[in-house]
């Protein structure tokens, strides 16, 4: 088959076959009422009132928001405003934890008969896509579309992060009852585990797991992709496992796939026996500043400053702190920030390279490595000239700020930026 | 602790830079240099140190002149007056090929914005400028390793060996005599990933097919004269030739054919700076109709019309 272009990036998945940690129990979590896409939710506890693990912390409000749950138990010492990555600012639930990690006594399985029940559970449970999102996973489920394939995405195709890698190499079960689950209730025929080949551990687990109950699983199968960059992307692996090219402005849902993070899979299995619901993520943190690069288990809310003391960072010497691969992952400026639902991975780098601009000199490596088959040089020149109309010409929409343009650009110029501000002046129909 | 940068993603970035691709090129440009240096004589070496550095201090005053960042470092000054001097005869008078260099980084290059910005390619567009002005530049010739003058090229004579085309030892420019230096040279920069073989293979094949057809010996028509330094080195250039590999295979064609008509029909011995000149004009045409089809478009052509009008 064809394969989309992007590039070969240097994987440093130096937590591939680190075990994961607990991290110790942070004194205190803060946790946003908005860590999915959709409006945020309303706090439904007040300063003072005591709280247990899972309980619901903050309804839904809109048709399309998840409710939040406790990932302490403690006292709920504060609703504070709450100054998000993006810069917009929600409210937040600021909770003492008292250590004991008191489960919330109604938790129980919940009831899944009907794919009614199914997707209001998956809403209880405030899943969001684990995949670094924050899709709301109940919206994803609950399309009207016919499902001909549910595609796991197990890529994970930024450098550093292990997370998925992790989830499994440890969990595989949770991974495969995941995807029967979402099978048996969505009436999704087959499934295809999209893997890049670099997880050789993952793609062995998989496959001798599956082979384990061979008539069970027969219609999951398991992709290896070629271990370039964006392999992850929602529509790169949609063409790369089932072949389906997604139109512009068109979803996945369009052409009958339904894609899902292997994490989340995982997650919902774990939900559906438990009722636990997402309270608690793995997350790797690693980058040239950390001594001990590691791959952790915490609750949502935990404070980055945390995490990175655990992993010995060397935090006077840190000039830049991420929150997901060096690809697309965010710059956050303050410590204090916590883990939300979507972070897959912490990064800190105390070497920021300098990066000199200078001018395009037509090499058309952007061109080549551009998963979308864009033109960034192009693009960047029709921005510049603020011509909405070039910008359009030449499907700027299509740009999914995978980085790979600016990542090749031996000129350093900021090629993805500048389609970012340039889907900006796009009118929206 | 000290103050978080925070900038757009990704934070990362390639080790590739524009400095690096100029220094490849000059790397690759040496083995023709040495064999041109080799055949003529110290004075070869003398011009090409001229040039080179005559271009690269042109670049840096205009930068100067014009309050912009010094650009110097990028290397692409000493690229174009390295192929600039690689162009001429090896008894140019040393002023004149300051003209060149001073016609090839000022004129084509800054006046139109610099390095990026220029349309046609700064040094076969002095080489052209040169051969219009001064009579030095197609009449002298010299024969290797002696003090013959006006020993006619080997297109014009038509009696080289193929190994004395392959070695350079025929009359020529310095650094476009030795077929071997500057292939050896050329496909190292293709295995390097600096230029795309579309271009050079196409221009080459069209010259041996034409010339073919024409009744001329194919390989004896590749090997001699300028063609394998502008296919591999001119015809490759970034900023004045199409983006696409569709756009290149395009341009190696046409100026394929045009060198075969210049050199069967046309006034001059030799048509592959004219032909590479002309192909640059058209260089934005060729990159209007090969555009490449984003993954997943919806056709919009009313869009586009609305975009270039």
């Amino acid at each position: 088959m064809k394969h989309l272009p992007g590039i070969l990036l240097r994987h440093r998945k130096h937590t591939a076959d680190h075990p994961t940690e607990m991290l110790p129990l942070p004194a205190k979590v803060q946790i946003p009422m908005s860590m999915h896409i959709g409006a945020p939710a309303a706090p439904i506890v007040k300063k003072g009132d005591a709280v247990t693990v899972g309980q619901c912390i903050g309804q839904p409000a809109g048709a399309n928001g998840v409710p939040v749950h406790a990932s302490v138990s403690g006292t709920v010492s504060a609703i504070a405003d709450y100054r998000t990555p993006f810069g917009t600012v929600c409210q937040s639930v600021i909770i003492e934890s008292d250590g004991l990690q008191t489960p919330c006594p109604t938790l129980a399985p919940p009831k899944m008969d009907t794919k009614a029940e199914f997707l209001a559970a998956v809403r209880e449970s405030g899943s969001v896509g684990l995949g670094g999102a924050g899709f709301p996973t109940f919206l994803k489920c609950s399309v009207e579309k016919t499902i001909d394939c549910l595609v796991v995405n197990a890529a994970e195709c930024e450098p550093y992060l292990t997370s998925d890698c992790r989830q499994v190499l440890e969990h595989v079960d949770d991974v495969i009852g995941g995807i029967r689950l979402i099978l048996q209730k969505l009436q999704i025929k087959r499934c295809i585990i999209g893997i890049e080949t670099n997880q050789a551990a993952g793609i062995k687990c998989l496959l001798d797991t599956l082979a384990k109950d061979q008539s069970a699983n027969a219609d999951i199968t398991v992709q290896p992709l070629p271990s370039r960059y964006p392999q992850g992307a929602e529509k790169v692996l949609v063409f790369h496992t089932t072949g389906q090219v997604v139109p512009e402005g068109k979803l996945s849902f369009d052409v009958g796939v339904l894609v899902m993070n292997v994490s989340t899979c995982a997650f919902l299995y774990r939900y559906c026996q438990t009722g636990m619901p997402l309270v608690e993520r793995r997350i790797t943190v690693d980058g040239d500043a950390v001594a001990k690069p590691c791959n952790l288990i915490v609750p949502i809310g935990t404070p980055l400053r945390d995490l990175l003391n655990y992993a010995d960072c060397d935090i006077d010497a840190t000039k830049r702190i991420l929150l997901g691969g060096p690809m697309m992952g965010m710059a956050v400026c303050d410590l204090d920030m916590p883990i939300v639902k979507a972070n897959n991975g912490l990064l800190a780098f105390c070497a920021v390279p300098e990066v000199k601009t200078t001018a395009c000199i037509r090499c058309g490596r952007c061109m080549d490595a551009c998963p979308m088959h864009l033109m960034p040089m192009q693009l960047e020149k029709a921005y510049r000239k603020q011509n909405v109309a070039a910008l359009q010409a030449y499907h700027v929409m299509l740009c999914m700020n995978c980085g790979s343009c600016s990542f090749v650009c031996p000129a350093k110029r900021p090629l993805a930026e500048s389609n970012q501000l340039a889907k900006a002046l796009i009118p929206r129909t | 602790m000290q103050t978080l940068t925070v900038s757009p993603s990704p934070h990362d970035r390639g080790t590739l830079s524009t400095t690096k691709i100029m220094l490849a090129v000059l790397i690759a440009l040496l083995p023709a240099c040495i064999s041109g240096c080799m055949l003529f004589g110290m004075r070869a070496l003398v011009l090409l140190a001229v040039c080179t550095a005559s271009a690269v201090v042109f670049e840096a005053l205009c930068r100067i002149i014009m309050k912009r960042e010094q650009t110097i470092s990028d290397l692409s000054a000493a690229v174009t007056g390295l192929l600039l001097g690689m162009n001429l005869p090896v008894d140019l008078p040393i002023w004149q090929a300051v003209v060149g260099s001073f016609l090839a980084i000022v004129v084509v290059k800054q006046l139109f914005g610099g390095l990026g910005q220029n349309f046609a390619n700064p040094a076969i567009t002095a080489r052209i400028m040169l051969m219009l002005s001064f009579s030095e530049m197609t009449s002298v010739w010299r024969m290797p390793q002696s003090d013959a003058i006006a020993a006619a090229t080997p297109l014009v004579s038509g009696d080289a060996s193929y190994w004395d085309l392959l070695l350079g030892n025929t009359a020529g420019c310095i650094g476009e005599t030795s077929a071997a230096a500057l292939m050896l040279g050329g496909i190292a920069l293709c295995i390097a990933g600096i230029i795309h073989p579309v271009t050079p293979l196409a221009f080459i094949s069209t010259v041996a097919l034409g010339s073919w057809m024409c009744g001329d010996n194919p390989l004896y028509q590749i090997l001699a004269g300028g063609l394998m330094l502008g296919a591999w080195f001119m015809a490759t250039d970034y900023v004045t030739t199409p983006v696409t590999v569709k756009g290149k295979l395009i341009f190696g064609i046409g100026c394929g054919i045009i060198t075969v008509v210049i050199r069967q029909f046309g006034g001059y011995p030799e048509g592959v700076s004219f032909s590479i000149l002309l192909m640059n004009l058209v260089t934005p045409y060729i990159d209007r109709f090969t555009m490449q089809k984003p993954f997943g478009a919806m056709p919009a052509k009313k869009q586009e019309e609305q975009a270039h009008a």
